[in-house]
């Protein structure tokens, strides 16, 4: 019997490589596109934190929110006669172009955000009805924006814009930053930095946090609540119609219907490994997930990689701490 | 038991709901007008079959069985999906889509968790079927019908695998996990040298056997045979599901699924019986991907896309979370519905997804609703609830305490 078990082993590595100099090498450029990835996924993350921690629901919808975003990009910047090579304008010219890439994005996927709060999951809420519900509520919606974009625009991505030649900006142990990092990075954390700063000081950032901690009691202390959940919904369009563009710029093959799918789902595993419904966690899960990504993909030498590691992240977070590294705490009692 | 069912039919209806018994006793003595016919609760058809006796549902029973075995040879002309699409390789396919229903129906229906990755299931059964029958593997080879138990062993333990991280926390950790976990085998299939992807393995095996003239009775193109092993496994399936769901661990599903804390509270061990729900929905998962693998004969990357997990999930939702009658229903349309009407099949997804929102918001029992109470209890327990319920008065219009309870129920539960 035994013999005959040996076939079933791998032989000559069929299954799994890991190619340790490769990272070695490349650790650096790795880091700095991680970072780049990881300022992506964190501002996505922060739809699905901010809903979550107001709803307790994961927003399944929000990927396809992420997606409109990223066809607004698209639509806007071929509009403006972008193309797929370098184009021929000036500094200026080019960063006021994407400016308004950049608001158009942000007020499309802001708009889907808030016609799927009121078609789907309005009506669930008055009649409050059980989570698996809502989860099977999100995913339908989820599906349906997906397929009525595969309707209009077909499977194959759409044609690949250039922004922008990256420049190298300075260089940092031997490897270049270049300017679209750069600038993905920073407006990124900006954005990130912004929000806290919204959701702790501001007056609805104190509404949306106490709905967080306490729907009923909130709204007995004269918070409205129906405006705060969709307040929550239409910023967490506008980060994602935000991260559209840069997610266009790094990537530009990637406007297809089904690209925001397994985003999404890097950027929900981001949300969780910071600790969901925390916006600063969001920001370091997303930072770190774009790492681990990335260095998992030059270790295992494939790019899809980069997926299945931010998904073994994601389980082993769900197992060793779940409540992610810095703790769930949009409402600050939530343990 | 027939004597007192024989006389009684209109008693055994629902006893809490006293509306419908009212509907049912004014048909009984065939006075029934077309306004109260008109409407009819979710309940009804679920009442009148328990209205029947039990000698009368065997007999019925034994009929749709035989009627459904029969079908692909029958091919009845308007139900037939031909020209476009052979019927009998589509009967197979929807007893494949209606088997992962009663599959997924234990996890979504009865224990309430939402697996979004089903398909992942589904593509581990195959590929454990196709490794180990197709010539073009290079590892151990075993007979195909092997491989049905095996794969349901190898997907099990992927359940428990994904299931105990996440099955500790709440249910919507478990629906972004197998959601992500739908898509890495993919992902994986085709990125590990060794699992072929878009290539492949060919000649998968299929059951023994051999008609006079040599050619294989399980052969590619004949659907007869397959759906026959299909049909026959969903029935035993179904009948050993039904047990699990009349047993203490179905008592245990059901008390998680309408509120996990108050069953904690209770004593159930939720995480236990979730681990179990989850891994024998991903056992049968794994049947129907090897019994696909085994009728397609090919297996590679390119069958197991996310968006068949929701359409799985679809099914099981229309048809009715909880009931398996209602998710082998559902899962036989939403196989049936593309290919019988092929000029809508281009929009299946976007349909079945605009589907699964408008049921949610309209109707979240599906067509035909689970039967949430007395489940347990058997058909003497029924009888003797309803008899004395049909002792009380009736004729109030105030809703009657049952429904009354549940609904508080479910404030509770959401509160």
């Amino acid at each position: 019997m035994l013999p005959s078990l040996v076939p079933l082993l791998p032989t000559e590595n069929d299954w799994i490589t890991f190619d340790v100099p490769s990272l070695a090498e490349n650790f650096w450029s790795a880091t700095f596109d991680g970072l780049t990835f990881g300022a992506i996924y964190a501002l996505v993350a922060l739809g699905y934190t901010l809903v979550y921690g107001v709803l307790n629901l994961i927003n399944f919808a929000h990927s396809e929110v992420f997606i409109v975003g990223c066809y607004a990009v698209f639509f806007t910047l071929s509009g403006l006669g972008f193309g797929p090579s370098v184009p021929r304008l000036d500094i200026w010219a080019i960063i006021l172009n994407l400016l308004l890439a950049l608001v158009l994005a942000m007020v499309a996927s802001a708009v889907t955000a808030f016609l799927l709060e009121r078609i789907a999951y309005k009506p669930l809420r008055k009649r409050n009805a059980p989570r698996l519900v809502f989860l099977i509520t999100a995913i339908g919606a989820s599906f349906t924006i997906q397929y009525l974009i595969y309707l209009w625009r077909g499977p194959s991505p759409e044609l690949a814009l250039t922004m922008f030649r990256p420049t190298p900006i300075f260089d940092v142990f031997g490897t270049i930053i270049d300017s679209q990092q750069l600038v993905i990075i920073i407006a990124a954390v900006i954005m990130m930095v912004g929000i806290d700063r919204f959701i702790s000081k501001s007056r609805t950032g104190r509404g949306i946090r106490a709905v967080a901690q306490d729907p009923d009691t909130a709204t007995l202390m004269g918070v409205n609540k129906e405006r705060i959940i969709i307040t929550t919904f239409v910023i967490g369009g506008l980060l994602a119609g935000a991260a559209a563009l840069f997610y266009v710029m790094k990537i530009p093959s990637g406007v297809q219907y089904s690209g925001g799918f397994v985003l999404g789902i890097k950027a929900f595993a981001a949300a969780v490994l910071g600790g969901i419904g925390n916006v600063r966690g969001a920001l370091l899960g997303g930072l770190l997930l774009g790492l681990i990504g990335n260095y998992g993909q030059i270790l295992l030498g494939n790019s899809q990689w980069t997926d299945v590691v931010a998904f073994v992240v994601l389980v082993l977070v769900l197992l060793l701490r779940p409540e992610g590294i810095l703790g769930t705490s949009l409402g600050r009692s939530k343990a | 038991m027939s004597m007192t069912d024989g006389p009684t039919p209109m008693q055994t209806a629902a006893a809490e709901q006293a509306a419908e018994d009212r509907e049912a006793s004014s048909k009984a003595a065939g006075r029934s007008d077309l306004r109260e016919r008109g409407k009819r609760k979710p309940g009804y058809f679920s009442d009148r079959w328990h209205a029947l006796s039990r000698q009368q549902q065997w007999a019925f029973l034994v009929i749709v069985v035989v009627l459904a075995y029969l079908l692909p040879l029958i091919n009845p002309p308007i139900i037939t999906t031909e020209p476009g699409n052979n019927f009998a390789l589509a009967c197979f396919d929807m007893a494949r889509f209606a088997l992962i229903a009663v599959g997924l129906n234990v996890v979504v229906g009865y224990a309430g968790l939402l697996d979004l990755g089903y398909v992942a299931f589904f593509a581990v059964g195959s590929y454990v079927a196709a490794m180990l029958t197709s010539p073009d593997s290079p590892y151990l080879h075993i007979p195909y019908l092997w491989t049905l138990p095996l794969a349901m062993a190898v997907t099990m333990f992927f359940g428990v695998m994904l299931g105990v991280p996440t099955l500790r926390l709440r249910g919507d950790y478990l629906a972004i996990v197998t959601l992500g976990f739908g898509e890495i085998i993919r992902i994986l299939a085709t990125i590990i040298p060794a699992m072929k992807g878009q290539v492949g393995f060919q000649n998968v095996g299929h059951p023994p056997g051999t008609e006079a003239d040599g050619t294989p009775i399980f052969s590619n193109s004949n659907g007869v045979p397959w759906y026959w092993l299909t049909l026959t496994i969903i029935i035993i399936v179904t009948l050993l599901v039904g047990n699990l769901e009349r047993s203490r661990v179905g008592r245990a599903w059901i008390a998680i699924r309408e509120d996990e804390d108050a069953a904690e509270i209770m004593g159930v061990p939720t995480f236990k019986y979730k681990v179990w729900a989850f891994a024998i929905g991903a056992a049968i998962g794994g049947l129907s991907g090897a019994l696909f693998a085994g009728q397609v004969g090919f297996v590679n990357n390119q069958k197991f896309d996310v968006t068949t997990s929701i359409l799985f999930l679809a099914a099981v939702v229309l048809g009715g979370a909880g009931n398996k009658v209602g998710a082998i229903l559902g899962g036989a349309l939403v196989s049936y519905i593309p290919l019988r009407f092929t000029a809508i099949a281009e929009y299946k997804y976007l349909i079945f997804g605009i589907a699964l929102v408008l049921i949610m918001i309209f109707r979240s029992q599906g067509l035909l609703p689970a039967r949430q109470r007395l489940l347990a209890y058997g058909r003497t327990a029924l009888n003797k609830v309803t008899n004395r319920a049909a002792m009380e008065p009736k004729d109030t219009d105030k809703p009657p305490a049952g429904t009354d309870s549940r609904a508080a129920g479910e404030r509770g539960a959401e509160a």
